[in-house]
């Protein structure tokens, strides 16, 4: 063991942070696309929602990552299923407990957290493979990936759609008497659909080497 | 028209690679090509000749809109003074019209154009012709007493999201003068549907609300056909005179600019399935005033002559095959009667129903070829 490799070793660095980016679970893979509709409206779900599913995936990662030489690969999907549900009752439990309201706005789509395919996409790709420790990082980076877009599509909904940010009013008074108006279609799911397609948009044209050859 | 010629000869080397303008080089070119028919020949493939290029069939276009433009400025006025009860002469009509509906204009072509050449100079490619016509349809889809910066916000949101993403004119799968619209529409519906927004400043003599807007509320109708076909009736600024769109559209038909296909198969695909509503709801909704009216009134409520023949049409995003156009038209007719009638939640369908087929246009043109193969496949005689 005396040539262990170092806890934020680059390697390990990088499966933290190329989520965020090159590989970004939404805007490359375009997976979780649904809970990302659902939950932006307005900003504070969308965090509550970032770190349930940073709890979530991390703490399966490592998991899955302890018992992947113990799970009989015919029976994988089933036992990565129980897994993910324990987890995401007792995220549904704490936020019951702790922000009663939050919870309430998220309602169904905490529960739903069990169907996102980053998750078991993570699993499947990265868990099953690795051992524990860059299976957390890796965990950890691709809900913080999908957490990013999240609240960036939640902060121009929450803007546009309703004036506010984190629940206050940011739009002044003023520009409502002069005819300005909220933009009813932010608050609609297709307004998250435009604002991800925009940050793909925009990714793509700074990194060219992400748009495909056809 | 020489002294023109001599004037953008001059001064042509200043834009060219090298010069000092060289970096206005596509804006340039677009006021030239506009002004003067290009002398480019193709250079490779079959080639038809012909003088009629892209910016002349636009052109031809926005002659055949401006009629329906003309009068939707008087009725504008028209439609204000009735409502305040007071007598107007023509000219009091159309300068009330004028005054509230020329800034509309002003602004869509604007914010359009200006889009447009930004975007022209950056990726470094010619000005795309289409936003001519589509600056000139948005004011005309929109009702009179629409804010000018929601004006301008659609217009910038149909460029940049419904065109210039998918690669600008000609890559479009939507018709943009209907984005816009469909933008205003679930952004502001407070400013775009109801009865209070399609009558300018609007008295309290009478109510404000359209044809389409009695009827889904179950309320009989109370104007008669020949106003709706001449257009005496509050709408959006172009919709309302079926009588100047089926001009606007036999201009079309005669050069060869709109398909003669799409406009009749939506005619009849909406008066089909009216027909057929007319005669089942005795039987099946006896209390839904939509279903039970004659199907003729279809044709000439709201935008459906207007859609039929300025929307649908559109050669990018309508389908390219003859027999597509076909079921593309009557999809879009068929459509338009269904949701107008059976959606409680919408009194005008026309607007949806030509977005939805023109998502549908590129897979009707694939089986359309795919079946003219298979059939022709046929044909061969098969080898032992």
């Amino acid at each position: 063991m005396s040539n262990r490799e170092p806890l934020f070793s680059a390697k390990n660095r990088r499966l933290l942070t190329t989520p965020l980016g090159k590989e970004n679970p939404i805007t490359i893979q375009v997976l979780g696309i649904c809970s990302a509709l659902a939950v932006t409206v307005k900003l504070e779900p969308a965090f509550v929602m970032t770190i349930s599913v940073i709890a979530v995936l991390a703490i399966g990662n490592v998991l899955i990552s302890l018992l992947r030489k113990t799970i009989a690969p015919r029976i994988r999907i089933i036992v990565q299923l129980v897994v993910i549900a324990s987890l995401v009752i007792l995220v549904d439990q704490v936020l019951k407990a702790f922000v009663y309201d939050v919870s309430k706005q998220l309602s169904v789509f905490v529960g739903l957290i069990i169907t996102n395919c980053i998750i078991m996409g993570r699993f499947e790709a990265f868990a099953m493979s690795n051992k524990p420790w860059p299976s957390f990082l890796d965990g950890v980076g691709n809900a913080a990936g999908y957490g990013i877009i999240l609240i960036i599509v939640a902060f121009f909904r929450e803007l546009l759609g309703s004036g506010s940010i984190w629940g206050y009013q940011v739009v002044p008074e003023v520009f409502y008497d002069w005819g300005y108006k909220d933009n009813g279609l932010m608050i609609l799911p297709p307004g998250a659909l435009i604002v991800i397609g925009i940050i793909i948009w925009v990714q793509r044209s700074r990194d060219k080497s992400l748009v495909e050859e056809n | 028209m020489n002294g023109l010629r001599k004037f953008i000869d001059n001064i042509k080397p200043q834009f060219e690679k090298g010069g000092r303008f060289s970096y206005l080089h596509s804006t340039f070119d677009a006021f030239e090509t506009f002004l003067f028919v290009p002398n480019l020949t193709t250079r490779r493939g079959s080639h038809i000749r012909d003088y009629i290029d892209m910016k002349r069939t636009m052109s031809f276009v926005v002659i055949a809109l401006i009629p329906t433009l003309l009068f939707g400025m008087w009725n504008v006025g028209f439609q204000h003074f009735l409502s305040m009860g007071e007598s107007a002469t023509l000219w009091e009509n159309f300068w009330f019209g004028f005054v509230k509906v020329l800034p509309i204009v002003v602004v869509s072509y604007a914010v359009g154009l200006g889009i447009e050449f930004i975007f022209a100079q950056i990726r470094g490619h010619e000005v795309n012709e289409g936003f001519l016509v589509s600056g000139m349809l948005i004011p005309l889809v929109l009702p009179p007493e629409v804010p000018l910066w929601m004006v301008a916000l659609a217009t910038a949101f149909a460029v940049i999201i419904g065109k210039e993403v998918f690669g600008g004119t000609g890559m479009n799968l939507l018709n943009p003068a209907l984005t816009a619209r469909a933008f205003l529409f679930f952004a502001y519906p407070q400013d775009m549907s109801g009865d209070k927004v399609w009558i300018a400043e609007h008295g309290d003599a009478m109510s404000g609300a359209t044809p389409l807007g009695n009827l889904l509320t179950n309320q009989p109708l109370t104007t008669s056909a020949s106003d709706m076909f001449w257009g005496f009736i509050p709408g959006s600024i172009g919709e309302t005179s079926t009588f100047l769109i089926l001009l606007g559209a036999l201009f079309l038909i005669i050069t060869g600019v709109g398909s003669w296909r799409i406009i009749v198969s939506v005619f009849a695909g909406g008066f089909g399935l009216a027909a057929l509503f007319w005669a089942i709801a005795p039987y099946i909704a006896p209390d839904n005033a939509y279903m039970a009216l004659q199907p003729w009134y279809h044709l000439i409520m709201g935008g459906f002559a207007f859609g039929a023949v300025y929307m649908a049409t559109d050669p990018v995003t309508a389908s390219q095959t003859n027999r597509g156009k076909w079921i593309y038209g009557v999809l879009i007719g068929v459509m338009a009667v269904l949701i107008r009638v059976l959606n409680p939640a919408y009194p005008e369908g026309m607007m949806l129903a030509i977005l939805l087929l023109n998502v549908f246009a590129p897979l009707i043109d694939h089986y359309v070829v795919e079946g003219n193969i298979k059939k022709r496949l046929k044909r061969i005689p098969v080898k032992a």
